[in-house]
């Protein structure tokens, strides 16, 4: 179900060579000027940490389900969560609320982003991400379908290391429940449009293990005391996310 | 079904390794782990065999045998080890030892022999009437590496999908109710089909069920014992 695809740009190519006339006209330009009085200061060598820099592309492909505000993070070998284990605090306040303000300050977290705003259905964001730290080769994804009691999507502790410049990876992202609250659909319990309800409640009333979602009933389709209609229904997969390097 | 590729060992040595091996001939050492993605679906004992690449234990759109039958209706699993040991397949047997339970993983290794290229797997889904999650004789690299495949749950085409407490023998109505479903389903269900016109294996529709525990068409918990593909992970190691 998950795909992933890779993808080098055929501009890489074409680029070379401009680059290495581009570095001709700068040691012609530099031979000029030889017998300048004021020798060039010569700086010392200085190990600077390379900077790699992603953009990353997020697309809604529900029906109506918006996508809370994106969370992106680098980070080192480790998982923002797993089947089959209890979700963070951090993650239940994604995956109730919306709200990804304690997820990116996770301690593992190295560099962080946040989309601006939410992801309506049939839109894009694109953030970008940028790190000095040679640790940070490891991403995480996440956001959550807001028309739900708990259910995000994403991906946690992906290797990005062997990312080359330009090159770019995409993946369709499946729907999971982090387990925190049941899924009643009722009124009040639901953050997004569908309802206005209270978001991050730290009540567990669930499993209390973060898995796949099995998707909304909603009141056209058994459940009568949904707030949900057939039009929050969703199936797998729910995000399209494209990375690429860009430095 | 899509296979994702992680973290090959390309070392000198075991480059090397396959070089002087000819490709087919070896035996493999597999670790394999089984998840069950869902959070409100039971694995009954899982069947896990590497076998030659002719064989299958099912076929999507193929009538389903006696031995998936009983599997996909009961969750028993003897009549397709037996049909595998005929085949002189390598096979593992219920390694949750009973109910893989949601959300949970199960694992073991399996060493398959030269000629046993291809992977499948089969175990029931509760609550279903027929229902089983299934992988049908994937290839098995001959790369060392990690694999991941997401398996589907398919309907086996041989009952009626009632969603109504009943049996578990073949041929007979209802859903098995095994103890940790019992406080789990609904009673009273009506029954939401009488019918089975496709018989053959297929993807499953998934479960209705309703909102009623005591009453309403079906036992099934319609909030909670729904899914959406894929069911379940696979993970194998091929060292």
């Amino acid at each position: 179900m998950l795909t992933f695809n890779t993808q080098t740009k055929s501009t890489r190519n074409l680029a070379k060579p401009l680059v290495i006339a581009g570095l001709l006209t700068l040691g012609l330009t530099a031979c000029s000027d030889n017998d300048n009085d004021v020798p060039p200061p010569i700086d010392p060598p200085i190990e600077t940490p390379m900077e790699h820099s992603y953009s990353l592309t997020l697309t809604n492909l529900t029906y109506a389900q918006p996508l809370s505000p994106v969370a992106v993070s680098l980070h080192g070998d480790a998982k923002m969560w797993q089947v089959g284990q209890a979700a963070s605090v951090a993650l239940e306040k994604l995956a109730e609320g919306g709200d990804n303000a304690d997820f990116i300050a996770l301690e593992d977290n190295l560099a962080t982003t946040t989309a601006e705003g939410p992801t309506l259905p049939g839109t894009s964001v694109t953030v970008n991400i940028s790190t000095m730290d040679p640790a940070a080769t490891y991403l995480t994804v996440a956001t959550m379908l807001v028309n739900t009691n708990d259910a995000f999507s994403g991906l946690t502790g992906v290797d990005i290391s062997t990312l080359t410049l330009n090159q770019e990876k995409s993946w369709r992202l499946n729907v999971y429940d982090s387990g925190t609250e049941q899924n009643n659909e009722a009124a009040g319990t639901i953050p997004g449009p569908a309802d206005g309800g209270v978001g991050y409640d730290s009540t567990r009333d669930d499993i209390d293990l973060v898995g796949y979602h099995s998707g909304v009933v909603s009141k056209d389709d058994g459940l009568p005391s949904s707030v949900l209609t057939q039009a929050h229904r969703f199936d797998n997969p729910a995000v399209k996310l494209t990375i690429t390097r860009t430095k | 079904m899509k296979v994702i590729k992680k973290s090959p060992i390309t070392s000198t040595l075991s480059v090397l390794a396959l070089a002087l091996a000819s490709s087919s001939t070896m035996a493999q050492d597999l670790s394999i782990t089984v998840t069950n993605l869902t959070q409100g679906l039971y694995f009954t004992p899982v069947i896990t065999a590497a076998h030659t690449n002719e064989n299958h234990i099912f076929m999507a759109g193929e009538m389903a045998s006696d031995e998936l039958q009983a599997m996909a209706e009961g969750g028993s699993i003897s009549g397709l080890s037996s049909i595998l040991t005929n085949a002189d397949a390598n096979i593992n047997e219920n390694p949750a030892a009973g109910l893989l339970a949601p959300a949970m993983s199960a694992s073991f290794d399996l060493t398959n022999d030269s000629t046993n290229t291809h992977l499948s797997l089969a175990a029931m889904v509760l609550p279903s009437n027929d229902g089983f999650v299934g992988l049908d004789s994937w290839k098995i690299p001959e790369e060392a590496g990690t694999y991941t495949v997401f398996l589907n749950a398919y309907d086996a085409g041989t009952e009626a999908n009632d969603e109504i407490r009943g049996s578990g023998t073949p041929g007979e109505a209802g859903m098995p109710v095994p103890p940790p479903l019992d406080p789990l389903l609904g009673m009273n269900g009506t029954g939401v089909t009488d019918m089975e016109s496709n018989d053959k294996v297929h993807i499953h529709r998934g479960s209705l069920g309703d909102s009623d525990m005591s009453a309403g068409i079906s036992d099934i918990n319609n909030s909670v014992q729904r899914w959406l593909n894929p069911v379940a992970k696979l993970t194998i190691t091929v060292k």
